[in-house]
């Protein structure tokens, strides 16, 4: 089983990488860019019997932090 | 007074922070990350600048994992006194310990200079020693210091006079300038800048030795 994880700054939580990359696009001419959020994939390789639960688990404990980042499982 | 160090791989302020300690009257433990318990007799816990496990995931992320968080984690609860400086502050962030988080700071780089602090409150055993709005200097060195809470855990920080420096001139970021903040008991101060490389003329600054003194008077033997 494998699940991929993604892991993202919350809505209003300041992104200075991803502020960065906006301008750097937009110096590059690319003017449609309005907003860039820049964040994380993890992917897990998982023991047969591995739930989603065991999964939000390892998100709420070490994989995001929840005071500033929100996640996404994805079972793939 | 005994005071113990936290190590992890990739600590790099653990001796300066120990050097302080000493400088200060206090027996000091150096207590590596596998330790799964303190040495007894604690009085505090100093969690150290660095890079541990560098920085990987997120900054202190997988230090606040390690078996030795478990039981600096206890020891807060239990009351018992302790500082993360820098590194030891976003472990401490991370734990739960303290509140908010750590984010990189705003303008990207990696800050490495003495910055103003003012004392906002003198109303713990760190910062006994000043008065409030005393300015200081004292070292920072980051990249991850721009302090983050949301408004109800700043409300909460403000009304408890709970918010023990700021920056002058703010360098990361950080909301509401915050450079260093106390537990709800005020047992528990996480601070970016380095109190531990202001503590000695050779420094160039000894701004932050009054940390330590007032540390050691209150946690001395009566």
């Amino acid at each position: 089983m494998k699940a991929r994880v993604h892991v993202m700054l919350k809505n209003g939580v300041l992104d200075p990488q991803g502020e960065a990359v906006r301008h750097a696009l937009g110096a590059m001419g690319f003017d449609q860019v309005e907003g860039v959020r820049q964040g994380k994939v993890i992917d897990l390789e998982l023991a047969a019997g591995a739930t989603e639960a065991d999964i939000t688990d390892m998100c709420e404990k070490l994989l995001a932090n929840t005071v500033i980042e929100r996640y996404e499982i994805e079972l793939v | 007074m005994r005071a113990a160090v936290i190590v992890f791989p990739g600590s790099n302020c653990d001796r300066d922070l120990a050097v302080a300690f000493e400088q200060a009257g206090f027996q000091v433990d150096m207590v590596w990350h596998k330790d799964a318990a303190l040495p007894e007799g604690i009085d505090i816990v100093g969690v150290p600048g660095g890079f541990s496990y560098g920085d990987y995931l997120r900054c202190g992320a997988i230090a606040a994992q390690s078996p030795i968080c478990k039981a600096v984690v206890e020891h807060a609860n239990r009351g018992g006194y302790a500082v993360g400086v820098c590194n030891g502050f976003q472990i401490l962030t991370e734990t739960g310990v303290l509140p908010g988080a750590l984010l990189r700071n705003a303008g990207l780089k990696y800050i490495c200079k003495t910055v103003g602090l003012k004392v906002e409150t003198s109303d713990s055993a760190f910062t006994q020693g000043y008065n409030a709005g005393d300015v200081i200097g004292i070292p920072i060195a980051h990249h991850d210091g721009n302090y983050f809470a949301d408004d109800a855990t700043l409300a909460a920080l403000r009304d408890q006079d709970r918010i023990a420096f700021t920056y002058t001139e703010n360098p990361n970021g950080s909301v509401g300038d915050i450079a260093g903040i106390l537990s709800e008991n005020r047992r528990v101060l996480g601070m970016m800048p380095h109190p531990e490389r202001a503590a000695d003329e050779g420094h160039g600054g000894t701004d932050g030795t009054a940390l330590f003194r007032a540390l050691s008077g209150v946690l001395a033997p009566a």
